[in-house]
């Protein structure tokens, strides 16, 4: 299941709601990115809404192919976001540990690398965009092959 | 072609959304963003490199020797930022 909202979301409700009663889920790992960054700054997430959904589930689906995940779940925000807040959160649940904790890092470091969102931080030196960084592609890359 | 601009591709293009009759010479992603180069100067400048530049048909991540037609949905865009840091 894949959500893009601008509200916030409660990563203890959201990994609660995901495994109420089920009694084949051993393993239950909740991810929770937030925004770094200097205190009076912010930042101004700007997204493609229908390609972002697309990509969302495409990386959904592929995690579901790589590891047996019993649920999953990926929120993503947009807007205008401070230090602080939560961005995105992943959840995987499994019967057991490992295949929950890769498919997380798995669904991070794709979302991070093929999601269209794009973020603007403004800081009291101005506005920039924020660039990509290689090391994230570095980290898609091993999960390929 | 329905082209969609995002991020500061969509600051120096100055537009976040044209439709343009595509010339029958452009065949691909590469064909698309050089004929779009020569649109004018923020169209130069937003795709003067081209490295820095990620294509998207109808949705779908697109590669320069991607086909393009004139029913397609087109978004430029630098590369994506989302995520945690």
């Amino acid at each position: 299941m894949i959500r893009i909202q601008r509200e916030d979301f409660d990563p203890g409700r959201e990994a609660d709601a995901l495994v109420r009663g089920r009694t084949d889920i051993g393993a239950l790992v909740t991810f929770t990115g937030l925004v770094r960054g200097e205190a009076g700054s912010a930042i101004e997430l700007e997204h493609y809404p229908a390609m972002a959904e697309k990509e969302l589930e495409a990386i959904e689906a592929e995690a579901r192919k790589r590891w047996p995940l019993e649920a999953c779940l990926v929120i993503h925000r947009h807007g205008r976001l401070l230090p602080g807040e939560r961005i995105v959160l992943v959840v995987t649940a499994s019967a057991h540990r490992e295949a929950a904790f890769a498919a997380a890092e798995f669904l991070m470091d794709y979302l991070k690398t093929r999601a269209p969102f794009w973020k603007r931080e403004t800081t009291q030196a101005g506005t920039i965009w924020v660039e990509a960084k290689s090391k994230d592609d570095d980290a898609a890359e091993r999960w390929k092959g | 072609m329905t082209l969609l601009y995002f991020a500061w591709v969509r600051e120096r293009i100055g537009l976040d959304e044209e439709r343009v009759a595509l010339p029958a010479h452009v065949r691909d992603v590469k064909g698309l963003l050089a004929w779009l180069r020569s649109r004018g100067n923020g169209y130069a400048l937003a795709l003067g490199k081209p490295a820095a530049i990620r294509v998207a048909v109808n949705q779908e991540h697109a590669k320069p020797d991607d086909p393009v037609r004139d029913n397609d949905e087109v978004a430029l865009f630098p590369p994506v930022t989302g995520g945690a840091r």
